[in-house]
């Protein structure tokens, strides 16, 4: 198993009577996209910023590369945008580059490789507070790629950004990852995080309330049937395949097999005289593992997330 | 080490590219050119007086603008309104990070917030040298040009005098800046520190010197607070204005001796620096 690069243990931020993030255990390996996940007030801001070493915890601990966040060897080694970018409003993009640049020992061309990287070269002699939302993002990620660190804290880095924008930075963060760096991203953009993060964990409430890869947080994938008569087709698959399997979801069937299957399910039925109008592969989506994680924070019920806790 | 001296760079060029600073840099010198020089010599030349130096008869008034009364007029304005543009630009200079929330973005760039904040303190104290030896270049400019038009002596003053006097400008205003980047890590925005720092100045300490005028016990406090200081320190220099025969400005006092506002002015520069890295190192950034 690869060592974990970032490893947090019982981490908690409590202000007054709120507790912010409550008993988080997450660990990132090196090598991996690992995609952090919540809804709005969740936790995760909070969590990456004790993560930074730009607040402390109440309680429990935090370490990266076998550190406390905040020291200064390692934030050598780790780029960081956390909840939008914040820079000097009156320097062109290039010079909040090179100011940062020399806050981390590095030369001034440092700047100039990381605009390359963002797409932001052409325009980098303007003023920050003249940039768009997406411009001043990607300068926001170019800060954070400034040395080359192996490990990268994004939150939310495609904020603000148009699909095209979106798409690059997609392909940033793979080839990133390709090139060996680790990342730590939030995301609200679940297809995002679908597609290019390894594992992922779902923060609410400020409780880890799933850790897994994206694979096994969406589950096997299963097979939808549409019969008539229903009820006739649930007795017939219940026959064939385990009453375990067959479900009843509205007016449909889902059977809980490998669609591998299907032909035969198909065959079975047809032979029974039992009309097939519908038969399908069904996969879930991370969005929907997502809401069905954190639909009850909204229900205000508490109590069926922590039988699904992880960590 | 390295760090100080990374993040002192690093300061100094965002310091060097912000026009706020420039501004208030002027607003300096040229306010420091009109109630030195510009005032007084119209006074001079039309026979008046003002209110600058409402006694003095007008050779006295040529004698202050000549080269060779430099150093005891060039801090003059430092305890007027010097002390003020200087601590709204500490106070701006931390404030202001709080609120683009470039302290979050250079917090996380590797070095340790003690250094970080020592590299803008001494970015702060290089702009606060400049200042005072461009100021003391332009007054000696300004004062050779008048020496030449009124045809009287345009000898430079004693170089133990001008250095004195440089090093009395920079404690004065460094203890000004250092007082604001301490109320700017106090208030962690730039509106309120300015603020505060400028009713600070500008009213409570003056209503508390009237308080003691009245109230003996408040002398106590007052005869060591941070524009006494500054004022004394000002006021010890014009001491031998005083013998030319002129008065000195506002906010230029003679309630201290000057080794003890030297000693009091260097304490609350370090209680300044050494509260702002402790504020600063302690609180979240959020």
């Amino acid at each position: 198993m690869t060592s974990g690069i970032v490893v947090t243990d019982k981490l908690t931020k409590r202000y007054g009577e709120h507790t912010a993030v409550d008993a988080v255990s997450l660990t990132v390996r090196a090598g991996e996209v690992y995609g952090f996940l919540g809804p709005n007030g969740a936790g995760k801001t909070t969590t990456l910023r004790m993560l930074t070493g730009l607040v402390r915890p109440t309680s429990g601990s935090a370490t990266l590369f076998g550190r406390s966040p905040g020291n200064s060897a390692v934030a050598a080694r780790t780029g960081v945008l956390i909840e939008g970018p914040g820079f000097f409003p009156y320097l062109s993009g290039r010079d909040n580059l090179r100011v940062l640049s020399r806050y981390r020992r590095l030369p001034d061309d440092a700047a100039e490789a990381a605009l390359h990287r963002v797409g932001l070269r052409e325009r980098g002699h303007d003023r920050f507070r003249t940039y768009s939302l997406g411009m001043k993002q990607r300068l926001g990620v170019a800060a954070a790629l400034l040395g080359e660190p192996d490990l990268l804290i994004l939150d939310e880095p495609t904020n603000g950004l148009d699909p095209a924008g979106m798409a690059e930075m997609r392909e940033l963060i793979v080839e990133l990852a390709h090139s060996g760096h680790s990342v730590l991203l939030s995301s609200h953009m679940l297809s995002e995080v679908q597609e290019i993060c390894d594992r992922v964990g779902v923060i609410s409430r400020g409780e880890l309330i799933a850790q897994s890869t994206v694979a096994e947080l969406r589950g096997d994938t299963s097979l939808l049937v549409r019969a008539d008569p229903r009820e006739r087709a649930a007795a017939v698959l219940a026959e064939l395949l385990g009453h375990d399997v067959v479900d009843t979801v509205g007016d449909a069937l889902t059977l809980a097999v490998s669609p591998d299957l299907a032909p035969k399910v198909a065959r079975v039925l047809v032979d029974a005289g039992i009309d097939v109008h519908e038969l399908a592969r069904r996969e879930r989506s991370l969005e929907d593992v997502f809401f069905d994680l954190t639909s009850d924070v909204t229900a205000g019920d508490h109590t069926s997330n922590d039988a699904r806790r992880v960590s | 080490m390295n760090a100080v001296i990374a993040s002192t760079r690093a300061e100094l060029l965002r310091l060097r590219k912000w026009p706020s600073m420039w501004v208030l840099l002027a607003a300096w010198i040229v306010l420091n050119l009109v109630f030195v020089y510009l005032f007084n010599y119209i006074t001079f030349a039309t026979g008046g007086t003002t209110d600058m130096a409402s006694s003095a008869p007008p050779d006295v008034l040529l004698a202050q603008m000549l080269p060779s009364a430099v150093p005891q007029v060039f801090t003059q304005g430092m305890a007027m309104f010097g002390g003020a543009l200087m601590l709204i630009l500490g106070a701006l200079t931390i404030g202001s990070g709080y609120g683009w929330g470039t302290w979050k973005t250079v917090f996380t760039q590797g070095p340790p917030r003690s250094a970080a904040l020592t590299g803008t303190l001494l970015a702060l104290l290089i702009v606060v040298i400049g200042l005072v030896l461009t100021v003391a270049a332009v007054d000696l400019g300004v004062a050779s040009v008048i020496a030449v038009v009124e045809s009287e002596s345009a000898s430079l003053p004693a170089a133990d005098a001008m250095l004195k006097a440089l090093a009395s400008g920079v404690l004065i205003l460094g203890m000004w800046t250092a007082a604001g980047v301490l109320v700017g890590a106090l208030a962690r925005g730039p509106a309120l520190s300015v603020g505060l720092g400028l009713v600070w100045v500008l009213v409570v300490e003056n209503l508390l010197r009237g308080v003691a005028a009245v109230l003996d016990p408040v002398s106590v406090v007052t005869d060591f607070l941070p524009g006494t200081a500054a004022g004394s320190l000002a006021g010890s220099l014009a001491g031998s204005l005083r013998d030319f025969g002129g008065d000195t400005t506002p906010g230029v006092l003679n309630i201290l001796d000057g080794g003890t506002s030297v000693v009091l002015l260097a304490g609350y520069v370090a209680a300044s620096a050494l509260g702002t890295v402790w504020l600063v190192r302690r609180r979240d950034v959020n």
